[in-house]
């Protein structure tokens, strides 16, 4: 006799199935890869996904001296937007954002991408007149955008204070509706699912400490656990990258530094926005869950600890109390630091290197998640063609001595 | 909040502090000959260790005088502060 059940309303999430006993093998290091991808985070494990989808490359390791996904993939606060200004960034950024929308599908697992919006406070005149700039920028190349006032701000998110008592009023925003948040475990689940089903190994709690090369090519990495030869070399180590590159007398102009973020208690559904502020500097979005996840911005100085400054806390939550009074009682559950490597123009550094089958992907600051599958598609293509993709060859090393930089500090909120 | 002694004020709370970067980066002997990349190097390229770190700081909400520190990236922790034309210390 089958007992049927009443339809009940279920949060987000609810309906997930359950997970299967394995997502994916932890098979024994191979001597000899096509390709090894160091660094098993978003990045790495979305390139071993393109490289397979697209290029049919399968011969693949990515090796990671953690757990998969367990660095900055589990250390930010899962924002995905592209509302850059310059161009360059708006087209990396566009990219991933069409990618995430199909990425569910393409995965075949659940990754609850919710695009939910985000506002983008403005606090002064020059902060308004910036933002309208970068709406209308954002047009220009084919991105949602759109310029709201102080009252549009309240309809789209009721619990923001728009009073024009308080310090640095609320004087509108602009809003890319198409934004929204993923859950960053299963976004790289399903990327470690897919890609170990089509034969890619991931190799975990394995750390890449040198290079072994012949002449002007690499030939393998040296691990802690043996030696280990490959074809081409893509580095995707986010804030470590630097000291990789080190062994290989390649200078990145990179400083590592902490970038906090914070949760909240769990809440009843109260924020269905994102709302991002650089003047008082704090960001927020509400996880399925129901957590307040918010940031701010790195600490000044250069860091590897995974921790920060308790003062940077404590301003943001300042920020956020003013912003939106109802956080006032809500508790502080957990906080937790990763480290970012920023650049002197806050845009990534992505492509060749003076190695002639060794890739670079380092750089991406604070905004390294939202361009989890577009940077995977294009860094795919860059390897397997021996080719810098057109999204990324503005974002090449050559840049800072060329002078033709990407400068987005400041000027698509960024928040380093 | 971490205490950093400032070498005049004693110590001080880190908010009253700002960073400065990696220490003891001269300016060019001779800028009209510098190549694009040796320019390059000396504008954007600076070291970043996880380790000891010789850089730069002022005590910008006291005295407002700029000194060195070597300071370990890995537990922030400070070292030692010492002056702008002292060579950095050797730590053992």
């Amino acid at each position: 006799m089958s007992i049927s059940t009443p339809e009940m309303p279920r949060t987000p999430g609810a309906d997930l199935p359950e997970h299967p006993d394995f997502l994916w093998e932890n098979p024994i290091a191979k001597r000899n890869y096509d390709v090894v991808i160091v660094g098993g985070g978003g990045h790495g494990l979305a390139t071993a996904h393109y490289l397979v989808k697209n290029h049919g490359i399968t011969n693949v390791a990515v090796i990671e001296r953690g757990w998969l996904a367990g660095g900055n993939m589990a250390r930010n606060t899962t924002l995905i937007r592209s509302n850059y200004l310059w161009d360059e960034s708006t087209a990396i950024y566009e990219h991933s954002l069409k990618l995430w929308e199909g990425l569910e599908e393409d995965l075949d697992y659940p990754i609850l991408f919710s695009q939910r919006g985000v506002l983008n406070l403005a606090h002064s005149l020059q902060d308004v007149r910036d933002s309208r700039r970068r709406v209308e920028a954002n047009k220009l190349n084919g991105v949602d955008a759109e310029w709201v006032d102080a009252d549009g701000v309240k309809e789209l998110c009721p619990i923001v204070n728009t009073s024009s008592d308080i310090r640095y009023p609320v004087l509108g925003a602009t809003y890319q509706a198409r934004a929204g948040i993923a859950k960053h475990d299963y976004v790289g689940w399903g990327f470690a699912r897919r890609v170990s089903q089509a034969g890619v190994h991931l190799i975990q709690d394995t750390q890449v400490t040198g290079f072994l090369t012949d002449g002007d090519r690499v030939v393998g990495v040296r691990t802690n656990k043996g030696d280990i030869g490959a074809g081409s070399v893509a580095l995707t180590a986010a804030g470590h990258t630097s000291t990789l590159t080190e062994t290989l007398g390649i200078r990145v102009p990179i400083q590592s530094h902490p970038l906090q973020a914070l949760v909240s208690e769990l809440l009843e559904p109260v924020h269905p926005t994102i709302v991002m502020s650089n003047a008082v500097h704090v960001y927020v979005s509400q996880a399925h869950k129901g957590e307040l996840v918010m940031g701010a911005g790195v600490d000044t100085y250069n860091g590897f600890g995974q921790r920060g400054s308790f003062h940077i806390i404590e301003r943001q939550m300042a920020a956020a109390v003013e912003l939106f009074p109802i956080f006032a009682r809500a508790h502080l559950l957990r906080s937790w630091g990763g480290i970012v490597d920023v650049t002197p123009d806050a845009s990534p550094i992505v492509g060749l290197t003076p190695y002639e089958n060794l890739y670079l992907n380092c750089g991406w600051g604070t905004g390294g998640f939202k361009a989890t599958p577009g940077l995977g598609h294009v860094l795919a293509h860059t390897i397997a063609t021996g080719t810098p993709h057109e999204l990324i060859a503005p974002f090449n090393l050559d840049r800072f001595v060329n002078g033709r930089l990407v400068d987005e500090h400041g000027a698509a909120a960024v928040a380093h | 909040m971490q205490l950093i002694e400032c070498p005049r004020c004693g110590p001080r709370e880190e908010i009253d502090f700002t960073y400065g970067g990696q220490a003891h980066i001269a300016y060019p002997e001779k800028p009209a000959e510098l190549s694009d990349e040796a320019w390059a190097h000396y504008i954007f390229f600076r070291d970043n260790p996880q380790g000891p770190f010789a850089e730069r700081w002022v005590h910008s909400a006291g005295c407002r005088r700029w000194f060195n520190a070597l300071r370990d990236t890995g537990t922030y922790k400070f070292l030692a502060v010492y002056e702008l034309n002292e060579k950095a210390p050797v730590i053992p």
